[in-house]
């Protein structure tokens, strides 16, 4: 065990690994991991694998079950990776990816685009996603601004603007349902994670995002390293803050939103990981990122098992799995852990 | 030869330093000494770059220093903060490489100068036995001698201290000031070091600045400032000074007898 956890980016991936193989073997039908395995192998270019499996079992694999795992998994890459950045960006352990508003803003966009009754799609795109993404963006863009002062842009500002333009934000959502028809309970129950998009689309459409900003991130590591002893002693070691403050929120905010409007709103995952990966491989942000991106990855995937097995066939929101599961299982690592300081 | 030239710092209206002036030459150390609130940090934030200043230049050499970029203008000026709220996870090696920072790129990735310039450091702060500890795991002592060896590695002319000393005991007062000084000679640093204790001033350092309400009111070797006459009308206590009894400096004794008719300065 000690052996394994030497190497955390080799443990991390096996255990996503693992996580992906049970994602799509386990399911109304149950799919062997060797031979979901053996399907996914045959499957990419320069291999010559007999299908030796029933024809069902492509179709079941290729067009539901793998869609939805790259789904989950990004999506808990996006939320742990910007919540580790969020951590380290405020220097409070209490940070995840909704605190600047990025839920609250995805929200009143998907209310919005119901309540205005757009058509399902718009130039192909799903409009309530494409909403949900833009209300965090405009979120942001306004939150970011408020804070300003000056010329520098102080955290406490960031986050007070944050709460503050979240709080109006929700309530003009909840406004905005009490106002109409059931028709946005459908809305909400989206946001909270109880219905998951199907099919490759969305999982084309929230790649370049994360994949973009949880690289910018990751390759922030030794700035945010940096900016644990202050923003001053930062600037007088050499690190242009607000620059980097900038770059920081835009991509982790980015990235959460994309996690936001195509997954819902699934809490814990982007407080928690981020705190696990910390006591388990120390603190620096140069590998605590990315590891929390394949941890997020991992714990979003087996949450979401246990969503769709717990009250088959019935699936339950992943969202009240993960802080069931997550914060047991967190209390758990925290006990175990014998440093006193790992923050 | 650091140089600053009538530099104005103002938040919102009230001005809180007003045209300072002071030069420094390399291998010089300079103690700032002053009453709470006469501008002495504000003076050494100023300086670092680290508010915005209102007017007045600070130049190194004849180049001034805030026309330069944040990494650029960090090559040049080393900074050791109080020890306090230092982040506890990283070690003592983690901390002191962050000094290379400003000849790191983005990712940060160290190259064997680095290395060497963390050693050295490690070893001229004698925290080299200390380097795989955790910062939380350190005294005071022990952290404030991390922090210098943090600004020996970024390997920069100019060193600002503000109030190393503060929460330190006797013994770590004089060790991290031999070190400075030592440091300072060796290294010929031009040193500006904020310190609260008087007598600490009058033994350590080269010349003394007497500051009070943004202005520098004498600068000058310890035995010209550190009068009574001065320090009574800035700290508006009376007070005795009398020669160290080996080296001369000035030692500076608070009146005890008088203290009841001493004015409140808050």
């Amino acid at each position: 065990m000690k052996q394994i956890i030497r190497h955390p980016f080799l443990t991390t991936i096996v255990l996503l690994a693992v996580a992906v193989l049970l994602s799509v073997a386990i399911g109304p039908v149950f799919i062997p991991p060797a031979t979901a395995a053996r399907l996914l192998l045959a499957k990419l270019p320069g291999t010559s694998i007999a299908p030796s499996w029933p024809e069902t079992y492509e179709a079941i694999l290729l067009q539901i079950r793998l869609p939805h795992t790259a789904l989950m998994a990004l999506t808990g890459a996006a939320l742990a990776g910007s919540g580790a950045a969020y951590q380290g960006l405020f220097r409070n352990p209490l940070a995840d990816p909704y605190l600047i508003g990025v839920a609250s803003g995805a929200g009143l966009g998907a209310v919005l685009a119901l309540a205005i009754r757009w058509p399902g799609t718009l130039l192909g795109l799903y409009t309530v996603p494409a909403s949900a993404f833009l209300g965090a963006a405009v979120t942001i863009a306004i939150v970011y601004s408020l804070a300003r002062v000056g010329r520098a842009v102080p955290t406490t500002t960031l986050i007070l603007a944050g709460v503050a333009f979240s709080s109006f934000a929700t309530s003009l959502t909840s406004f905005l349902m009490l106002r109409s028809n059931t028709e946005l309970r459908r809305a909400l129950a989206w946001l909270l994670g109880g219905a998951i998009m199907n099919g490759w689309q969305p999982v084309w459409a929230m790649l370049p995002y994360v994949a973009l900003g949880l690289g910018v991130l990751s390759l922030s590591g030794h700035a945010l390293n940096v900016l644990q002893f202050g923003e001053e002693q930062a600037q007088q070691l050499g690190m242009p803050i607000e620059r980097l403050k900038f770059w920081l929120v835009l991509a982790a905010s980015l990235t959460t939103a994309a996690a936001v409007a195509f997954s819902g709103i699934i809490g814990f995952v982007g407080l928690i990981v981020p705190h696990v990966v910390r006591l388990t491989w120390g603190p620096d942000y140069r590998r605590l990122i990315p590891l929390s991106a394949l941890g997020g990855g991992c714990a979003l995937l087996l949450a979401d098992l246990l969503a769709r097995v717990v009250m088959a066939p019935q699936t339950l929101p992943v969202g009240i799995v993960t802080a069931l599961a997550g914060a047991p299982f967190f209390l758990w690592v925290l006990r175990r852990s014998k440093t006193q300081a790992y923050w | 030869m650091l140089e600053i030239k009538s530099l104005s710092v103002a938040y919102y209206e009230a001005e809180v330093l007003r045209e300072v002036s002071l030069s420094i030459k390399s291998g010089e150390m300079l103690a700032l000494v002053g009453p709470n609130g006469a501008g002495k940090s504000t003076l050494v934030r100023a300086v670092s770059g680290v508010i915005p200043v209102k007017s007045g230049q600070v130049r190194m050499n004849g180049v001034e220093l805030h026309h330069l970029g944040t990494m650029q203008r960090a090559r040049y000026l080393a900074v050791v903060p109080q020890a306090r709220e230092l982040p506890g996870a990283y070690t003592v090696y983690q901390t002191v490489l962050l000094g290379r920072t400003p000849y790191l790129g983005w990712l940060g990735n160290p190259g064997q100068k680095d290395h060497a310039f963390v050693r050295l450091a490690l070893e001229r702060t004698h925290t080299t036995q200390l380097a795989e500890r955790r910062v939380s795991d350190l005294s005071g002592g022990e952290q404030q001698r991390v922090l210098l060896a943090r600004a020996l590695a970024q390997d920069a002319p100019i060193l600002l201290l503000d109030e190393p000393t503060t929460h330190l005991d006797l013994q770590h007062q004089s060790n991290l000031l031999n070190l400075v000084s030592q440091l300072c000679q060796d290294r010929s640093l031009t040193v500006l070091m904020v310190l609260h204790d008087l007598n600490l001033a009058g033994l350590y350092a080269d010349r003394v600045a007497l500051m009070d309400l943004g202005r520098i009111l004498a600068v000058g070797s310890p035995e010209e400032v550190l009068t009574a006459d001065n320090l009574s009308s800035v700290y508006h206590v009376p007070v005795n000074v009398i020669p160290h009894p080996d080296y001369g400096t000035p030692l500076v004794l608070p009146d005890g007898h008088t203290f009841e008719i001493s004015q409140p300065t808050f």
